[in-house]
């Protein structure tokens, strides 16, 4: 949707500089293949596996987060970006993608068993997978076709589910630690202050008219 | 009891270059020792010279850059990265062991003293954390056994409780918006446990004294439980006639058990405890390896624990 905001939202909002969105990809991209790189040449520490898998997994929230601050930027300050969430959110689909590949392969070596064992057992892995899974039919139905094919309004509907898998990836990433570490929670909060904006909104603002009702 | 003959070289006494030079200049253990701990705020890596033991494995060493740079020690942060960036802060020198509670000949130890009247050992365990990976230590010490026999217990002691410096001075880590964990950190073990010869007081490692972050000067190796017992950088010894609180059962006790006795078929409520990881093996490519009951020492422990239901008694 973010190639058409261009034109009609440049009088709502500030339009930074525009840079190609090629670009967010390849910026986007960087982290992932400096930590294979890394991992490949022994500079990821003791452990590397787990090092790998956790910056994967913290990445894909950190992109999440940023596809959800996208919109209250626009609307607090002003700021558009708009023009750029889908390369983020796909950016976080991807990052999840990697994260998981690395737990399949590198973590559980393929153990089918053990993996099956994991995803029914460990409430984290559940809703990992379930975080996962979600963001599949999203990073699917990013892209134009999609939109038309669909409607505008299902098709936002739909991305509604991006609240939930951030809600499931904070959650799985404060099940995953030990005590109560202070890095998961400041992801959790972020996470419940996006969300909380988008809730308190709608219940302060009534839904806007629609323009061809008036 | 399986007595192994140890093999002629040890893996340990393959060390890296930096040590070995290190050595030389120093060449008398006990003199190096009585300088560092001359010096002020302890200092680091003084050599030690110690027998070898039959308790040793001959497993391949995880190396002493892993042994030092990944570590648990809440008291210095969460980050395995944390403790070897800033245990340095940490003064163990002067540093003193307090033995108390249900003992005849109540004493406190410095730890020169500790270290001077002890026959050194250079133990190689295994060290299985409760998250999953493993290593293997050349830890060097002596039996906890041989601190306890000084001190004479009453009949009344069941338990050996043990406790960590409480100094946030001195402790970043314990600074946090939560608490990770209730400070001071504190362990315990039955009284049987502790008198076991597997259990050993560590006071150093790859034949020198232990960096900060491994549990300086002095810390607690139970090789047969999850790595969370070997409570580091002791400051008290008590005994006492009922099961002592330890930290991460208070933490969560659906969790953490007061045993915590390794055990593959005993998950952990988050994660398999089925296999492991053992740290420096296969990099990016690490192969688990199915962990072992009592993380292999059943041969010594098992019967500490006949006729209790460990599923229980986790």
């Amino acid at each position: 949707m973010a190639g058409r905001v261009s034109a009609p939202g440049a009088a709502k909002g500030f339009v930074l500089p525009q840079v190609p969105k090629i670009l967010v990809y390849i910026v986007g991209f960087i982290p992932a293949v400096w930590l294979f790189y890394a991992g490949i040449t022994d500079q990821l520490g003791a452990d590397p596996m787990r090092y790998l898998e956790q910056a994967l997994g913290l990445w894909a929230l950190r992109f999440l987060i940023a596809t959800l601050a996208i919109t209250p930027l626009r609307q607090l300050f002003n700021v558009n970006l708009l023009r750029y969430r889908r390369a983020i959110g796909l950016l976080a689909f991807y990052y999840a993608a990697l994260h998981l590949i690395t737990y399949l392969v590198l973590d559980q070596g393929l153990d089918v068993a053990a993996i099956v064992a994991d995803i029914l057992k460990r409430p984290y892995i559940t809703i990992g997978m379930a975080t996962f899974v979600i963001l599949v039919p999203l990073a699917v139905t990013s892209n134009n076709a999609a939109i038309r094919r669909m409607g505008g309004q299902a098709w936002a509907r739909l991305h509604k589910l991006v609240y939930v898998a951030a809600i499931g990836a904070a959650l799985h990433f404060i099940l995953v630690v030990k005590s109560w570490p202070t890095e998961p929670l400041v992801y959790a909060a972020i996470v419940a202050v996006l969300l909380g904006y988008r809730l308190v909104r709608s219940l302060v603002k009534k839904p806007s008219p629609r323009r061809r009702a008036a | 009891m399986l007595i192994r003959r140890p093999s002629d070289i040890l893996p340990s006494e393959i060390t890296p270059r930096e040590v070995y030079l290190n050595r030389r200049q120093w060449m008398s253990g006990a003199a190096g020792l009585a300088f560092a701990a001359s010096l002020p705020g302890g200092l680091s890596a003084a050599p030690l010279s110690a027998v070898k033991s039959p308790f040793s494995t001959d497993e391949k060493l995880t190396s002493r850059e892993d042994v030092t740079s990944y570590n648990n020690f809440y008291e210095f942060g969460t980050g395995k990265d944390d403790p070897a960036a800033k245990a340095k802060s940490l003064k163990t020198s002067p540093w003193a062991v307090k033995v108390d509670g249900m003992v005849g000949k109540p004493a406190e130890f410095a730890i020169e003293d500790l270290i001077k009247s002890s026959t050194l050992e250079e133990r190689i365990y295994r060290m299985r954390c409760v998250e999953g990976w493993s290593m293997v230590i050349p830890w060097v010490g002596f039996p906890l056994a041989d601190l306890i026999k000084r001190v004479e217990p009453l009949g009344s002691a069941k338990y050996v409780a043990f406790e960590t410096a409480y100094r946030p001075e001195e402790m970043p880590g314990m600074d946090t918006v939560f608490p990770v964990l209730e400070w001071p950190y504190v362990e315990g073990l039955r009284l049987d446990e502790a008198m076991n010869p597997l259990a050993i007081l560590a006071v150093g490692l790859y034949g020198e004294t232990l960096p900060n972050q491994n549990g300086a000067p002095i810390r607690l190796v139970v090789p047969w439980k999850y790595g969370f017992k070997g409570i580091k950088s002791i400051t008290r010894i008590s005994f006492v006639d009922k099961q002592p609180a330890t930290s991460w059962n208070k933490q969560a006790p659906s969790e953490y058990g007061f045993y915590a006795n390794v055990n593959p078929s005993v998950d952990h409520p988050r994660w398999s405890q089925a296999t492991e990881r053992r740290i420096g093996e296969g990099g990016l490519f690490v192969k688990r390896r199915p962990t072992l009951m009592f993380n292999g020492y059943a041969e010594q422990v098992a019967s500490l624990y006949t006729g209790m239901d460990l599923r229980k008694l986790y």
